[in-house]
């Protein structure tokens, strides 16, 4: 099994995914240059947080037109998994790999705290070991958090279930104060309609050890590497 | 010839920076002032060669695949030839 952590200019969070893979899920990883075009041996990819190219035009605009770009999109068509940390969800958004849109946040703040996200579902490779209703722990850092799509999109995310993360309370309650951002219907994270390509505002490499105040990120990544197991062993 | 585009936020689009901007507007006392919306625009300098309904076609390319992200924004587009 491979990880890539995809870097483009302006990537800052890509050194905390690749420690989290290489010294805590203990699996290889390498850094992926964003001219790379070669996908072939990786079984995951990550788009990490970030400013990549300095957050010019909108957030992840400019990035998706990165040679690896296309390279990605492939990879996603094969069924190999790629998830997006904050600046990555706005890119796969702004590439089309996921629907909808980041913008602004209603405040216009620029939030990092510790928030609770709710597990929507364990259909997924990146939650599939986690049980849904399970309430985690994972800090946002953002200015453009704030999930937008139109009435139509929502309930086709609803009724195919790929809303995978919600921003809750601490029991796990979807309310208007719980909700960071304005995110429509307290969205923190979805997954394509494939279900193998994963896009969260909240950051769980930075999650993954009790020092940082949380271990739940681990959930995913731990979720994330036994479907890459199971994968493999299907021989897919 | 000189290109201008105008992108703006679909109606319906939250816009924190305009409101923002109409808070301060309004605190220095002009008024009325229903909304304000706040958008982006661009100038995109053409070589003389290509034809004005070429050069649209272009720059609406270019708007829709890039300066624009059409699911929340729309754009207009204006050739002047100098």
């Amino acid at each position: 099994m491979k990880y890539g952590v995809i870097v483009f200019p302006g990537s800052n969070c890509d050194h905390d995914a690749y420690h989290v893979i290489s010294k805590l899920v203990g699996q290889p990883v390498d850094f992926i240059w964003h001219k790379e075009t070669d996908l072939s041996k990786y079984d995951a990819v990550i788009l990490p947080g970030g400013f990549s190219y300095g957050d010019y035009l909108r957030a992840g605009a400019l990035a998706r037109f990165s040679p690896v770009m296309k390279s990605v999109r492939k990879f996603a068509e094969e069924g190999r998994f790629v998830l997006g940390i904050c600046n990555g969800f706005q890119i796969l958004c702004e590439a089309g790999l996921l629907p909808g849109v980041l913008i602004r946040n209603k405040n216009l703040h620029f939030i990092c705290k510790h928030v609770k996200i709710r597990v929507e579902t364990n259909n997924t490779p990146f939650t599939s070991d986690i049980e849904p209703g399970k309430v985690l722990s994972i800090p946002i850092a953002h200015a453009e958090g704030n999930y937008f799509c139109d009435n139509e999109l929502l309930k086709e995310l609803e009724a195919n279930d790929q809303i995978v993360f919600r921003y809750c309370d601490d029991d796990g309650r979807i309310t208007e104060e719980a909700n960071p951002n304005g995110s429509i219907s307290n969205i923190a994270g979805i997954c394509n309609s494939s279900r193998n390509v994963l896009g969260m505002m909240p950051h769980p490499e930075r999650a993954c050890e009790e020092i940082l105040g949380s271990t739940d990120g681990r959930d995913i990544f731990r979720s994330l590497t036994n479907s890459i197991e199971k994968r493999l062993k299907d021989g897919r | 010839m000189k290109a201008k585009v105008f992108v703006t936020l679909k109606q319906g689009v939250l816009d924190p920076q305009g409101k923002a901007i109409h808070t301060v507007v309004e605190l220095l006392g002009f008024e009325p002032i229903r909304d304000i919306r706040q958008g982006k625009f661009f100038e995109i300098y053409l070589d003389g060669t290509l034809s004005v309904s070429e050069a649209e076609e272009m720059v609406k390319k270019i708007a829709n695949e890039v300066l624009a992200n059409p699911v929340i924004e729309e754009y207009k587009v204006e050739i002047e030839t100098l």
